[in-house]
């Protein structure tokens, strides 16, 4: 585990919430951003709200810039009201019956700025996120878009030193996701506490965060950088999640005996043990007969069971040992003529296998 | 089988059908002949009180002093009733949807009882308890020389005993429903317990506050058992419009019926402002 440092924020503690309990222990240093990746139901949103202060932990405590914001032993808590905390929530609840100037003024205001010195400082965010021309709209009459930065701006006003996002873009429509998306990116480049964002848009997470922690069930299955989490999934909702097949297996020099049934040659790094095999969809070969001279090592016989229809390509669904995901063109399709039900042959290299110890996360 | 011999449709129920979907919307015979008997039992009466009033001399059956005095004594009552209630029955309110503590219920309970009560029950019990001998009339009486039976002080305490429910279910009932997120969100900006009460809380339920303020003021407008009870009926002093009514019904008739109408404007206003209060209300989440 790595250290939030002074400025960082420190998290290690359980919440307890009916029979459900999220027990995790991270960190993010300050101008770090930490992408919450995981399912619904496991635990992003009440790890959110307890470093918020609106969940007080049921054990453990939660530290920021140094303080106890929340030690269940200790018995300290800060209410939510005291905490330097910037939350920008689903829906963005802006208050409906203020203006955008009045909800970005509203923590200025709160935490004890006078009446033109809340608005002058609110006026600055507005105009840093570019929404001075929509001052006195009320939240009603903004798009998905300018609601985000709405709440964005009002988070920022405050001057917080952490900065939550709960699903920034999940109440956006396709179109303008990907626009707010980069622009989110820039603002969150300029925060200089560190901010947590939660999604379960795993593309989202990889543009937005530069580490990630992967939550199931209210446990931390997974965390790192990005492009290692899209490398070497550890779980089977991350390999769903980043696209990868995912088999679990034990390793003996080149050979990995998988445990669902099957076994792969592998390029041999003298590696003994339990084993995680990732591999690309697009990776796996599909012949309609048994090949005969391949420089491919691993070839097994599969049934297709389903096919999608991607952006370019046609995801197969493959019933062996072991079963698979191949991605192939919908030329190869139509030449092979892969119906669901059809015997064919799979095969890929061993050097297409990435070969990984399962860790402890 | 034998299907059924279709119906006429004409050209406008279609476009009406089409336009708003669904199926027939006759009604049933069944239902319609009681709903009917339903609106002129309703109605009728009303009727006969615009039929009836001397519409001719209302200026002269209204300008009896008394008839001015009970009018002027009713809505300054009625108001003071309703500002009374708002400063203290909307905490209570807010304690009863937004706390948890042991005897909740029963308090809820309690605090509700006067919307059943008999009006004239209320007004004996007020008595009882703030009359000259009553267990805390005896001391205001006796230490600070106060009575308040029979006066404008137990026009208004009856009032607000009968009245003040009104605006406190109304008002719970609001924030019971009120999407708390938005307080939440104000406690993460910063907000203390009491500037979420002002500046979000009381704004996000403006509309159910107007509407149980005007409830509260129409029943204290209305009010006639526990005041006639608790403050008697006394020209310029405890007798209100209801009152006034009852009593001028036994001698001047035509006066009667002039303030009868009166209170019929009044509360015609008062529920089309309702209504305009639960539309915006509907608007505004």
């Amino acid at each position: 585990m790595t250290h939030g440092g002074s400025d960082g924020l420190v998290v290690d503690a359980e919440v307890r919430r009916g029979s459900f309990t999220l027990a995790v222990s991270l960190a993010a240093a300050a101008g770090q951003v930490l992408g919450l990746l995981g399912p619904n139901g496991a635990g992003k949103s009440t790890l959110l709200s307890a470093v918020a202060g609106l969940t007080p932990v049921s054990a453990g405590r939660i530290m920021l810039a140094g303080q106890v914001m929340d030690d269940a032993d200790a018995g300290t808590f800060v209410e939510a009201s005291g905490r330097p905390v910037g939350f920008v929530f689903q829906n963005y609840r802006l208050f409906p019956h203020l203006s955008v100037a009045d909800n970005v003024a509203f923590s200025p205001r709160a935490r004890g700025l006078g009446r033109r010195a809340a608005r002058s400082a609110a006026s600055h965010w507005l105009d840093r996120l570019g929404l001075a021309g929509l001052a006195d709209r009320k939240p009603g009459q903004l798009s998905g878009g300018q609601a985000q930065r709405v709440a964005l701006a009002r988070a920022l006003a405050g001057q917080p030193a952490l900065l939550l996002l709960d699903e920034p873009l999940s109440a956006l429509d396709a179109g303008t996701r990907l626009d707010v998306q980069a622009e989110l990116k820039r603002h969150l480049a300029d925060f200089t506490g560190p901010c947590l964002i939660v999604t379960h848009d795993p593309l989202e997470a990889l543009v937005l965060a530069d580490s990630l922690v992967v939550l199931e069930n209210g446990r931390i299955v997974q965390e790192g950088s990005p492009a290692q989490v899209a490398r070497q999934p550890r779980t089977d909702y991350v390999a769903k999640l980043v696209g990868l097949n995912l088999y679990a297996g034990h390793a003996d020099g080149s050979e990995v005996k998988l445990t669902g049934g099957g076994a792969f040659v592998v390029p041999d790094h003298g590696q003994h043990g339990d084993v995680l095999v990732a591999v690309r969809p697009s990776a796996v070969v599909v012949s309609s007969q048994q090949p005969q001279l391949s420089s491919a090592r691993n070839t097994w016989p599969a049934k297709i069971t389903g096919l999608t229809l991607l952006a370019d390509r046609v995801r197969l669904d493959l019933d062996g040992q072991p079963p698979a995901l191949v991605d192939v063109t919908p030329a190869a399709v139509a030449e092979l003529s892969l119906d669901p039900g059809r015997q064919v042959w799979l095969s890929v290299k061993a050097t297409d296998l990435e070969v990984y110890a399962p860790g402890e996360r | 089988m034998t299907l059924p011999a279709p119906s006429r449709l004409t050209a406008r129920e279609r476009a009406r059908r089409a336009a708003r979907g669904g199926a027939s919307r006759s009604v049933p015979a069944p239902l319609l002949v009681p709903a009917l008997i339903a609106v002129a039992f309703l109605v009728l009466p009303l009727v006969g009180l615009i039929i009836r009033a001397p519409w001719g001399h209302i200026g002269a059956a209204l300008s009896g002093s008394d008839a001015t005095q009970a009018l002027i004594l009713s809505l300054w009552t009625a108001s003071l009733t309703t500002a009374i209630s708002l400063v203290i029955g909307v905490p209570l309110a807010w304690v009863l949807a937004r706390t948890r503590f042991p005897g909740q219920r029963l308090l809820r309970a309690l605090v509700t009882l006067p919307l059943v009560l008999p009006p004239v029950v209320g007004g004996v019990a007020l008595l009882l308890a703030f009359g000259r001998t009553g267990f805390i009339g005896r001391y205001l009486d006796s230490w600070f020389g106060i009575t308040i039976p029979f006066t404008p002080i137990a026009v208004v305490m009856a009032e607000t005993f009968v009245a003040m429910p009104f605006l406190i279910i109304t008002v719970e009932g609001a924030l019971r429903s009120a999407d708390q997120g938005f307080e939440e969100a104000a406690a993460t900006l910063g907000a203390k317990r009491m500037t979420v009460f002002l500046r979000v809380t009381m704004p996000m339920i403006a509309p159910s506050l107007g509407a149980g303020a005007v409830l509260c003021w129409a029943r204290a407008l209305g009010e006639f058992g526990a005041t006639i009870t608790f403050a008697g009926s006394f020209p310029g002093q405890t007798e209100t419009m209801p009152i006034a009514v009852y009593y001028a019904l036994e001698n001047d008739p035509n006066a009667a019926i002039a303030l009868s109408l009166v209170l019929l404007v009044v509360s015609v206003v008062v529920l089309v402002s309702l209504r305009d209060h639960w539309l915006r209300g509907g608007s505004v989440t």
